[in-house]
């Protein structure tokens, strides 16, 4: 048969495929972080910079997340579920962060809330520092995983209609409940795929952090930049247990996601049934 | 009256959806809002329900002006064509959902959602989930519900119209027979007229937006009020330019000699056996046809066959549900 004859070669083909692209390469930072023992990459780790830099890049995440996806999930409510002149500019504008480099948004940001750029002025007037500081990079993270949360409700949004708003709205329920009560768990398994998405994309951001940010050791560098920065001054050590830190934070998130998918999910086994 | 509308218009953008409609329902009854798809029926439901805006006019129910109350405060129960269970939760869950946001207690609740599950068949499915019901099923499930929260009126927008043949004739009785014993005040949409005479005590035919005709399905059968009712509500045919219903027509052979009523000379042109039923066509004078609804025995006497000269009369007991105002 036909496909017997070309199972295998299928299976090895994408194995070794997979085995080229991620495992080695990946296997190889966790090897190497760990080859000079468990107190070297303990030490590496708990040195001030590293500790700082991991600190930085969960605290980034900890504001940016939450702000996308509460933007997200707006936009993607208002694109699904009202009409109105201007919606494909609002979704072609929510793809940006897609399409053109991270970093010129980075760019751009200074450009607009730099020192010298728009709003300069009166952000130093004011005493606030946004460039070279941990809300430029707040902003550029949250910049660059802009689409992920839309792109992944949206089209369950669009896909579940309104009918099951509506009857919620018969029976007596108000819009807080019917989104709380019938939308929320109807998005719920989008929408935990694109915080997903978006976390991956804030923890592993470089481009637009590196140029907004200074990296400034121990100041205003995240943990792709302690990385990049312990490359450039030969100190591998720290590079590979910074590397191995971002993959385990990575891992916690999807472990994360998994977990919450399982539960509650007799009634998406039914709808395949 | 428990639910009455007032010279309601809508238009979606440049097509008008209802054209200055009044509409008085009576409390208890079953009225059918009966015409063909995109005929603005539906429209109606969902403004009566609060789920759509009038351009303009009224809605009362139950002598309360909730045109601009919005869907939650308007105690209507509302079933969907596509029934719109809630689909992560069970059938217990659905039913309650009305009760639940009350934040009724929680025996109450257990015990109002039994009573609708036993009342329409679904106990034994009660921890279902909607994706594991049939279609008939989920219909059932959305009308307790609606039911649940003890609607003042229950609006049903072509609840049958995603069943197959079977179930649906089976659930349109099952509706009748509910509605006798909780006598809710209840308006359904339907295109199916067959359905809507079976089911309602009283149709509403609208079409293009406008309200033709309401009454009772047999007077509205004899008295239609325009060409539109006559042909919309059962088979109809025409003689010298009059509607008439085929039923209430006669065939005489030529060779039988010509009857003392008013009848029309042709030629059969063709004679199909449909069980009981036999019609027959017949080619009139001028290019001119119509078509006589026979039953089997009648047919069987007269021996027709294509070809045959025959008259064609109006039945002498039709004479009475002749309607004037049918000229073409």
């Amino acid at each position: 048969m036909r496909r017997s004859r070309w199972r295998l070669p299928l299976r090895f083909g994408v194995l070794g495929y997979l085995t080229l692209l991620v495992i080695l390469p990946v296997s190889t930072v966790f090897y190497r972080a760990f080859q000079h023992g468990l107190g070297a990459a303990w030490d590496a780790i708990t040195s001030t910079d590293a500790l700082h830099a991991l600190v930085l890049t969960l605290l980034v995440a900890g504001i940016a997340v939450p702000l996308n996806t509460v933007f997200g999930v707006g936009v993607s409510l208002i694109l699904a579920r009202h009409r109105f002149p201007g919606a494909w500019l609002l979704d072609a504008l929510v793809d940006i962060p897609l399409a053109i480099s991270p970093v010129v948004i980075g760019l751009a940001l200074i450009l607009v809330y730099g020192r010298t750029g728009w709003f300069g002025g009166w952000l130093t007037s004011h005493h606030i520092t946004v460039i070279y500081a941990v809300p430029a990079i707040v902003m550029a993270s949250a910049a660059v995983s802009l689409p992920y949360v839309v792109r992944e409700v949206l089209p369950v949004l669009q896909e579940i209609g309104t009918e099951q708003e509506q009857a919620a709205r018969t029976l007596g329920a108000g819009p807080l409940t019917v989104f709380r009560r019938i939308t929320l768990p109807n998005i719920r398994r989008g929408l935990a795929y694109g915080v997903t998405l978006t976390t991956a994309r804030v923890l592993g951001e470089f481009g637009a952090v590196a140029i907004v940010s200074g990296a400034v050791a121990g100041k205003t560098e995240t943990l792709t930049l302690f990385i990049s920065d312990s490359i450039d001054s030969l100190d591998t050590q720290s590079a590979y247990v910074g590397a191995v830190a971002l993959c385990l934070a990575a891992l916690i998130v999807l472990t994360l996601l998994t977990v919450t998918d399982r539960k509650r999910d007799d009634w998406h086994k039914g709808v395949v049934a | 009256m428990s639910i009455r509308v007032t010279s309601i218009s809508k238009r979606f953008g440049d097509a008008v959806a209802l054209d200055d409609v009044s509409l008085a329902v009576e409390s208890g009854s079953l009225t059918a809002l009966l015409g063909p798809s995109g005929g603005g029926k539906s429209t109606l439901l969902r403004i009566i329900a609060g789920l759509d805006t009038p351009d303009s006019g009224t809605v009362r129910i139950e002598g309360e002006d909730l045109t601009d109350a919005p869907a939650r405060q308007r105690g209507v129960g509302f079933c969907f064509q596509h029934y719109a269970p809630f689909r992560h939760l069970t059938v217990r869950r659905n039913v309650a959902f009305g009760l639940e946001i009350r934040h009724r207690p929680k025996a109450e609740v257990k015990a109002r959602v039994d009573e609708l599950l036993e009342l329409v068949g679904l106990a034994h499915l009660a921890e279902r989930y909607p994706s594991q019901l049939s279609g008939g099923q989920r219909q059932r499930m959305a009308l307790a519900r609606a039911l649940a929260i003890e609607p003042k009126v229950l609006l049903l927008d072509e609840p049958f119209g995603a069943l197959d043949a079977q179930v649906r004739t089976q659930l349109r009785r099952w509706l009748r027979e509910l509605h006798d014993t909780l006598h809710v005040t209840t308006v359904l949409v339907t295109h199916d007229q067959e359905e809507a005479m079976e089911v309602a005590d009283r149709l509403a035919i609208i079409n293009h937006g406008r309200l033709e005709q309401v009454g009772t399905p047999a007077d509205m059968y004899d008295h239609p009020a325009n060409e539109f009712v006559m042909t919309f509500l059962g088979p109809a045919t025409r003689l010298h330019g009059e509607w008439v219903r085929p039923h209430d027509l006669v065939v005489h052979r030529v060779a039988d000699g010509k009857p003392a009523v008013a009848a029309v000379e042709g030629t059969v042109s063709r004679v199909t056996h449909l069980g009981f039923e036999v019609k027959v066509d017949v080619a009139l004078a001028g290019d001119d046809e119509c078509w006589v609804q026979l039953s089997r025995g009648t047919a069987s006497e007269l021996g027709l066959e294509a070809g045959q000269r025959v008259w064609v009369a109006r039945a002498e007991s039709a004479a009475a549900s002749r309607t004037p105002m049918l000229s073409a």
